[in-house]
């Protein structure tokens, strides 16, 4: 079957490029054609970062490296690199030029690891996979090649845990999303390495990922197999939560879940999560009346077109506390096989009393026609990306902007994950549902 | 001159044709002087970051005819940038009032097996599911590293399906390794609409081809008095009206790096004469290129009134400006021609150009005519550019000269080059509508921009106090171009 897809919603496997942007003070290298950076950062990269974006050093692949390869060039661009950018961690990334030809780039990073340069190179060839995939390649590389080195042997961190959530850039509200789940997590008091974006501590916060006690899966699929490497190799368990939890009731589930499985102290875990539900419901609470009262309409049902972490997350928030029910779900991450039964597994149910269609379609043009075609009596929510902007109009739908291309939504620090996320939420649906009317 | 020749499937690449160059450092006078010499060289980059690729240029011609879809054959990373362009196109219905449409383009998503087997089942699938989906009047592919590197004939499929679905399905190849210069992109998305779409002419039309982004309709006050219309081309066209650009009387370019291969192939292929006048901008250069326009459309009493009539409206206006903008110093960041035209109007205001950065230099344009040498027209009516750097895209360099050169104001023409005026305080202006600063009234339009931008400080001001820096300190202690013209490498030319 043909995968031909209209409306990307993801990257090649080159789109790791952005996971790097996403620690502090590090910075990829591509060795890789010349647009493949730029086409990346346009639909996964609101912002240069530090540097990210026009910064990137590149090969910039020519006629010349595919016929002769492009060996020399990589090591001249990589001395470069060391002497103008000013980074803790340097990561080789290949293109799709790279791997076709057969440039032994881990011969060249090999020179450079030999002489102790915080340097570690990647496959990363666009066709060999998606973002979501690169993503465990690209840190399974950083921990192998650079925070191994540092490991020392048989030293555990009492209460340290790694945590690998939602995939930077790729989810654009990743910063936020990391923000809320390291709070919540220290609230239990763990020590929590979330590795990426403005809340983690950088390179040093790498270097400590071997000491930790357990690792942390907070997603449906992507992310497990660094879990499973890190067990493996350092002998850690981890605990998989195969969603992103949001709002009050998925949130205080998946902290006991954690706790439980951690050993972090009860009372505290149960004084937390009191605390932070009286807040959440408090505010549920006092707009309540708004929500059930609002005469002039508010979506009944919904629609998403998501990846499986924030589909589960937001289906199981919207429909057991928000009262909205979901229509079709629809899978846009190239879930692999393997995964996909316990992701409909969730869905089928999804409520005590509830279940909900779910399919795996990366060829979102298909989707949006399927989407066309039903009956749209009421008004209905899209939980999706800015294509369905035209969809969402002609069927009556709000949209809430969740999935990239974003490009309507300028995002910062708003995060969708957590108590905080769960009342972030309420509000982006009614902002959007109140400035319908004139 | 270039020769253009539609039998190939492939336009060659602006190194190969023009003899373009991405890398040099000295004044514009000396790269002029070089180019005309034909002792022009490439000087190529020790270090390097990400430049842009033919494939988004190519993209961003096709991607908004109206009635036609774009298969981009390339693993899916390659469709990256494809919302840009279709955000853009949006924008442009609504300046247009267009109804709001989504551009319609798709990947064949190119994957492992498909290096070894070969992709072009993929390609017809997908081409095959884009004509059910749409019905579009015309096809066009879009092909990538990948497809090249894997040697699919991709050709051989658009010919089977341009039989088989009964439209144009057009290869453009415009593999991203080909070319260091990704406005070859341009010539790629061209001479695919001039191969399979534009048809031999069967009457001469009062129209005049404008190849153009996607700016304003500034031309329609110009022609339309003059008793022509103005057909803009290619975003927003149709394929019905491509296909007839042969019929018009005269073509003009608002950027020859833009337009050049179609501007030089409707001349050569279907005696469209091409406006060769560097575009108007600045007072001297709009004088030029009006009295060109009206020689070529016969209009040249009625010009001469234009001109008049505009220095009378312009002038007074046009001292008050230059008196407050007088001794400000700028620096330039821009594709050439483009940057080659605000160079002359930065003047025009009485402005001191401390240098640009440009991104890569044609010594001619494939008309092969002295006349369209933007950059010889503004050292020749200006005086020589000191700093005149070609360079494409490469951030590390300039920020390095902005730290040294310190202007009060820093102009740019792409997005990605603006934040570095601005993380060292330095006020820095982009502006997209290329149509914005063209002509007279462009020139008063670009100067009230300037002193808006010389005016409002704060922002950058705050934002160089709490950035920081990811270039090393010995890199801005360097000269810029420390690894210019050092490569060892072997070149394609």
């Amino acid at each position: 079957m043909s995968k031909y897809i209209e409306q990307p919603r993801y990257s090649c496997a080159l789109g790791a490029q952005q996971s790097v942007v996403a620690i502090k003070r590090a910075v990829p290298i591509l060795h890789a054609g010349p647009g493949c950076s730029g086409k990346i950062s346009s639909l996964i990269g609101q912002g240069e970062g530090y540097a990210g974006g026009n910064t990137i050093p590149c090969t910039n692949a020519s006629e010349a490296d595919i016929v002769y390869g492009g060996e020399g060039k990589l090591r001249t661009v990589i001395d470069g690199a060391f002497q103008v950018i000013d980074a803790d961690l340097y990561v080789v990334l290949t293109g799709c030029t790279s791997d076709i030809v057969g440039d032994d780039v881990g011969s060249v990073t090999g020179e450079y690891q030999e002489q102790g340069k915080p340097i570690v190179y990647a496959e990363t060839g666009g066709f060999k996979s998606n973002n979501y995939v690169s993503h465990e390649v690209v840190i399974k590389a950083i921990i192998d090649q650079y925070v191994d080195c540092y490991k020392q042997a048989g030293k555990k961190t009492k209460g340290l845990v790694n945590v690998f959530s939602t995939i930077p850039y790729q989810d654009p509200y990743w910063n936020g999303n990391l923000e809320e789940l390291k709070r919540i997590l220290s609230g239990i008091g763990l020590t929590v390495n979330i590795l990426f974006g403005a809340d983690s501590g950088g390179v040093e916060e790498w270097k400590t990922i071997p000491e930790a006690e357990f690792n942390l899966v907070v997603s449906a699929w992507a992310g497990l197999g660094i879990a499973k490497h890190l067990e493996e190799k350092y002998g850690t368990p981890y605990f998989h939560f195969p969603y992103l939890p949001v709002g009050g009731l998925e949130t205080s589930k998946f902290l006991r879940q954690v706790a439980e499985f951690t050993g972090a102290d009860k009372e505290k875990t149960e004084a937390f999560i009191r605390s932070e539900e009286e807040k959440f419901y408090m505010h549920i609470e006092r707009t309540a009346d708004f929500m059930l009262e609002f005469r002039y309409g508010i979506p009944r049902r919904f629609y998403s077109l998501l990846d499986a972490s924030y589909a589960i997350g937001f289906a199981k928030y919207l429909l057991n506390e928000l009262g909205i029910i979901p229509a079709r779900q629809y899978i846009i991450d190239d879930t692999p096989e393997a995964f996909q039964e316990a992701i409909r597994e969730q869905f089928h149910r999804i409520s005590d009393q509830r279940s909900a269609e779910v399919r795996f379609i990366v060829d979102a043009g298909a989707i949006q026609q399927e989407i066309r075609q039903d009956a749209h009596k009421h008004r209905s929510l899209i939980l999706g990306s800015g294509w369905e902007r035209d969809l969402a109009k002609e069927i009556g739908a709000d949209l809430l902007i969740l999935s990239v291309p974003v490009s309507y939504r300028l995002v910062l620090n708003c995060g969708y994950t957590g108590y905080r996320g769960g009342l972030r939420v309420i509000e982006d649906i009614y902002d959007r549902v109140l400035d319908t009317y004139r | 001159m270039s020769v253009i020749s539609l039998k190939e499937p492939e336009v060659a690449i602006r190194e190969v044709r023009l003899g373009s160059i991405t890398g040099f450092e000295g004044t514009a006078g000396e790269l002029v002087q070089c180019a005309r010499t034909g002792k022009l060289q490439d000087n190529a980059r020790q270090f390097s970051q990400c430049m842009g690729c033919s494939s988004g240029n190519a993209f961003c011609q096709l991607s908004m005819i109206q009635d036609a879809v774009v298969v981009n054959h390339a693993p899916v990373g390659c469709a990256g940038d494809v919302f840009g362009f279709n955000f853009v196109y949006r924008v442009g219905q609504m300046e247009r009032n267009l109804p709001p449409v989504i551009g319609r383009y798709f990947n064949t998503n190119i994957e492992e097996q498909d290096t070894i087997f070969g992709a072009t089942q993929k390609l017809e699938d997908t081409i095959r599911e884009a004509y059910t989906r749409v019905k579009p009047k015309a096809i066009f592919i879009t092909t990538s590293c990948a497809s090249g590197i894997i040697g699919d004939d991709v050709e051989g499929v658009a010919n089977a399906l341009t039989e088989e679905l009964g439209i144009p399905v057009v290869a453009c190849f415009c593999e991203g390794f080909k070319s260091k210069i990704w406005t070859t992109g341009f010539d790629s998305a061209y001479h695919a609409i001039v191969r399979k779409i534009v048809k031999p002419p069967l009457k001469k039309s009062n129209k005049v081809n404008i190849i153009n982004f996607w700016g304003s309709h500034i031309f329609d006050d110009l022609l339309k008095p003059l008793g022509y219309e103005p057909d803009y081309i290619v975003p927003f066209s149709t394929v019905g009206q491509l296909e007839r650009i042969s019929e018009a009387v005269a073509t003009i370019q608002v950027c020859p790096t833009l337009g050049s291969y179609l501007g030089a192939a409707l001349e050569q292929v279907y005696g469209v004469p091409e406006i060769k006048a560097p575009p108007a901008y600045g007072l001297r250069g709009t004088d030029n290129w009006l009295r060109e326009l009206g020689r070529v459309l016969d209009r040249e009493d009625q010009i001469e009134t234009l001109i008049n009539k505009e220095h009378a409206r312009v002038l007074p206006l046009l001292g008050d400006y230059r008196k407050q903008l007088e001794g400000k110093t700028a620096y330039i960041t821009a594709g050439a021609a483009h940057g080659h035209a605000l160079i002359a109007l930065l003047r025009e205001l009485g402005m001191t150009v401390q240098g640009a950065a440009i991104f890569h230099h044609d010594p001619l344009y494939d008309n092969g005519d002295t006349a369209s040498d933007a950059l010889a027209h503004a050292v020749n009516t200006y005086g020589d550019i000191a700093n005149y750097n070609v360079c494409n895209k490469q951030a590390y360099e300039l920020v390095n000269i902005l730290n040294r050169v310190r202007p009060d104001i820093m102009i740019a023409r792409h997005g990605g080059m603006t934040l570095w005026g601005a993380k060292l305080g330095i006020p820095t202006l982009l502006i997209g509508d290329e149509h914005f600063s063209f002509g007279y009234q462009g020139l008063l339009n670009y100067a009230e921009r300037i002193l808006e931008t010389l005016d409002n400080k704060e922002f950058v001001t705050n934002l160089a106090k709490h950035s920081t820096m990811p270039y090393t300190k010995w890199w801005l202690e360097q000269n810029p171009f420390h690894f210019l013209g050092r490569n060892v490498h072997v070149e394609v030319y």
